[in-house]
């Protein structure tokens, strides 16, 4: 059985426009043979939500520096597990001070990358965390 | 990699057969003053003192540079900019033998490389102005009258995502954003607060917002009219940039074309009402922030600025009378040379572009007058107390490339807005620049220095063939809406990130010295207070006015958008008196144009 590629939808949800980190992480995971969707800016936790689903991703890695992290994050993961789609795991990084770090843990996320972290350590990341979906 | 003496005076007699064969008269122009006509064609060197350094350059590199080669290879090979831009192992004015001094000229004149004023910080030092807003606009109002009682000398208001976005603070999209990245504000009442005790005819304001540009400053004039302050006396600056936000930042409503229409709106409003204002920054600091090299920065910003000065003279505006208004805002990043060299290029650059180009006859037209901030990209998350040298390093490069004002960043942005502590830092920072360092006691220290203006040369030349580049496509609206220069920086912010990742590019304390356990630093938390706050404020509002007046206003805000003969300005200021909010203003905007969507490209 071949192994199917992973899918991983990069998503930039709320107002700020500051694309450069997703868009790295986009080329870098595709550049390590996943499948990359990127949703482009100003996405609502739903466009996210209803592009994950109809794009069937194995996970969704957020990017976030406007400081709505508290919010959005776990906006995105109540609706997924509202669609049953709860096994669609979710990552994610940004300007996220450490200390709300374990508060997004508990709420569902599954990592979170903070500022300096290299696009290798979120590749081997996800390889290790993220199992494909049958 | 090791070399032989043999190579080296082999590659030192080909560089010197190249430049006496690319040895051309150069082309003389209009001058714009008679002494710039004297000095048109003034070799800075002597023919004859060349020759006799040329014959020394050779022997040295012969003999002294390659024996110490062969002990000691260099440690890279070759050595670049940050740009790319190589950096040969010496210069000399053999180099230099085409230097004329017409390109370099003197302080205060064409074609401005030395700086705009002839005596620069002798007699009066940049503007220290700290960009400042978050929470409520009384949490901003009390970070003003704190920072303007510690010797800041300029206003700087940041405004939060929904505003930028043309939101109000209770539209869905603004869900866990306001008060986040900047002051909130939704109606006139916001403004009259962040504004409460401070005159406005006594401070200058730099309001950074862009596609509701139009909204905050048909508020702050509508705030200095309660306050007795007519239009005409407001000094101060709005970023209102559109093209940088479709190549850069990304903070738009309605797509380029009408974006731009409401930017030359205004232009034209301020240079006809507001002669102290300056209704565009024309701002390279987002496009290298999202990953430009300098010398990108430099070009797209100028491409930008050429933009809005076509699309100012299409609609028939004499360019004498807007130009002398236009400022720029740059980024200052690490590579000190090849900052303090892009000011210069940027201002010889500018001075070209408006007398040759635009056939600008008044002097102020060709300056290009500028703010900068040191880049936040630059600053680490890791050892943060070690941002604070990387700012004074950048503020000083900043300072020496000639900048009319400053933001030095805070120690802990890469996480948060500054608190108080970090913010009165990195004001300390500028001031000791000022008063400590001795550079403010001379103008422009580094023109004629052979490296800085090599690359002052380079980096024009650079940027200029990508202004080549963009001509070529139809200009640069037709680029940004082909995605060129956002391609083009997207190329160059994987590169960077890649150079970092492989240990080619070392950054201090992320991949080389890192230590163990970082400092903690406090950061400033927004909660969700200020959001409550927001939405109670502007319901209020939407209560108390008179809805009648504000649909009156609103259709004549339309009707506006609908004829390209009007200038939105006057009906947009009418709106704001009577309380219409930001969000129904672009509302308007969004029903006109539509709402501008980017598609996923990466």
């Amino acid at each position: 059985m071949t192994e199917r590629k992973l899918r991983i939808l990069v998503a930039k949800p709320g107002l700020d426009g500051h694309d450069r980190g997703a868009k790295i992480i986009a080329r870098a995971l595709r550049d390590a043979g996943m499948e990359v969707i990127y949703t482009g800016l100003h996405q609502t936790p739903e466009m996210i939500v209803s592009a994950a689903i109809q794009e069937d991703v194995d996970a969704i890695g957020m990017s976030i520096m406007s400081g709505a992290h508290m919010t959005l994050f776990p906006a995105v993961i109540e609706l997924l597990r509202k669609q049953d789609a709860g096994d669609i795991r979710v990552f994610g990084g940004g300007i996220i001070p450490d200390d709300d770090i374990p508060q997004l843990k508990h709420k569902g996320v599954h990592e979170i990358f903070t500022p300096g972290s290299s696009t290798q350590d979120i590749v081997k990341w996800i390889k290790e965390h993220i199992p494909a979906r049958a | 990699m090791a070399r032989s003496p043999r190579k080296a005076v082999a590659r030192a007699k080909r560089a010197a057969s190249r430049k006496t064969a690319s040895k051309t008269a150069p082309k003389k122009k209009a001058p714009v003053k008679k002494a710039a006509a004297r000095s048109a064609s003034t070799p800075v060197y002597d023919a004859a003192g060349l020759k006799r350094q040329q014959a020394e350059v050779s022997r040295w590199k012969g003999s002294t540079l390659a024996k110490s080669l062969d002990k000691l290879p260099g440690r890279r090979d070759p050595f670049v900019t940050d740009s790319g831009i190589p950096i040969p192992e010496l210069l000399t004015a053999v180099d230099r033998k085409g230097e004329r001094f017409d390109e370099i000229g003197l302080p205060g004149e064409w074609p401005y490389t030395r700086g705009v004023q002839a005596t620069m910080y002798r007699s009066r030092l940049w503007t220290m102005r700290q960009f400042a807003g978050f929470g409520t606009p009384k949490d901003t109002n009390e970070r003003f009258k704190y920072l303007i009682s510690h010797g800041m000398t300029g206003l700087s208001t940041a405004f939060d995502m929904p505003a930028l976005m043309g939101y109000d603070a209770d539209h869905p999209m603004s869900l866990g954003e306001v008060g986040k990245e900047g002051v909130a504000i939704s109606t006139l009442k916001d403004f009259e607060i962040l504004f409460d005790g401070i005159r406005l005819d006594q401070v200058t304001t730099s309001m950074t917002i862009n596609a509701s540009a139009i909204v905050a400053l048909a508020m702050y004039i509508a705030v200095a009219e309660k306050q007795g302050v007519s239009m005409d006396k407001l000094g101060g600056t709005i970023q209102n940039d559109m093209l940088k936000e479709f190549i850069a930042q990304k903070e738009w409503i309605v797509g380029p074309r009408p974006a731009v229409r409401i930017v030359v709106d205004m232009i034209e409003f301020c240079s006809k009402h507001m002669p102290k204002w300056h209704p565009v920054s024309i701002s390279g600091y987002h496009i290298r922030e999202a990953g430009a090299t300098a010398v990108q920065e430099l070009a797209f910003t100028i491409a930008d600025g050429i933009g809005y000065v076509e699309e100012g003279v299409k609609r028939g505006l004499p360019v004498d009378d807007f130009a002398p208004r236009l400022s720029f805002f740059w980024d200052v990043h690490n590579d000190f040379f090849e900052e303090i060299a892009k000011f210069r290029a940027a201002r010889r650059m500018w001075a070209k572009i408006m007398r040759d180009r635009f056939g600008a006859k008044d002097p102020r037209s060709m300056m290009l007058r500028t703010h900068a901030q040191t880049a936040g990209v630059s600053l680490t998350a890791q050892q943060p107390y070690n941002n604070v040298v990387r700012v004074s390093l950048q503020g000083l490069a900043a300072v020496l490339g000639g900048t009319q004002s400053l933001h030095t960043n805070s120690l802990d942005e890469t996480y948060a807005l500054p608190t108080e502590e970090s913010v009165t830092i990195a004001l300390r920072t500028q001031q000791l620049i000022a008063h400590e360092s001795g550079v403010d006691r001379v103008v422009d220290p580094l023109a004629g220095s052979y490296f800085v203006e090599h690359l002052t040369d380079e980096m024009e030349k650079r940027a200029f063939d990508y202004l080549r580049r963009i001509d070529e496509m139809g200009g640069i609206i037709r680029a940004v809406e082909e995605g060129y220069p956002q391609k083009e920086i997207g190329e160059s912010a994987y590169r960077y990130q890649r150079e970092v990742e492989e240990g080619d590019r070392l950054i201090v304390g992320l991949n080389a010295f890192k230590s163990d356990k970082d400092a903690p630093i406090d950061l400033l938390k927004i909660d969700e207070r200020v959001a409550h706050e927001q939405v109670e404020r502007l319901r209020r509002v939407r209560r108390e006015r008179d809805q009648v007046s504000v649909d009156t206003a609103l259709s004549m805000v339309e009707a506006a958008c609908r004829d390209e003969k009007l200038n939105l300005m006057p009906p947009v200021i009418e709106a704001v008196k009577a309380y219409a909010t930001l969000g129904e203003i672009s509302d308007v905007f969004r029903k006109v144009w539509g709402q501008y969507r980017e598609g996923g490209i990466f």
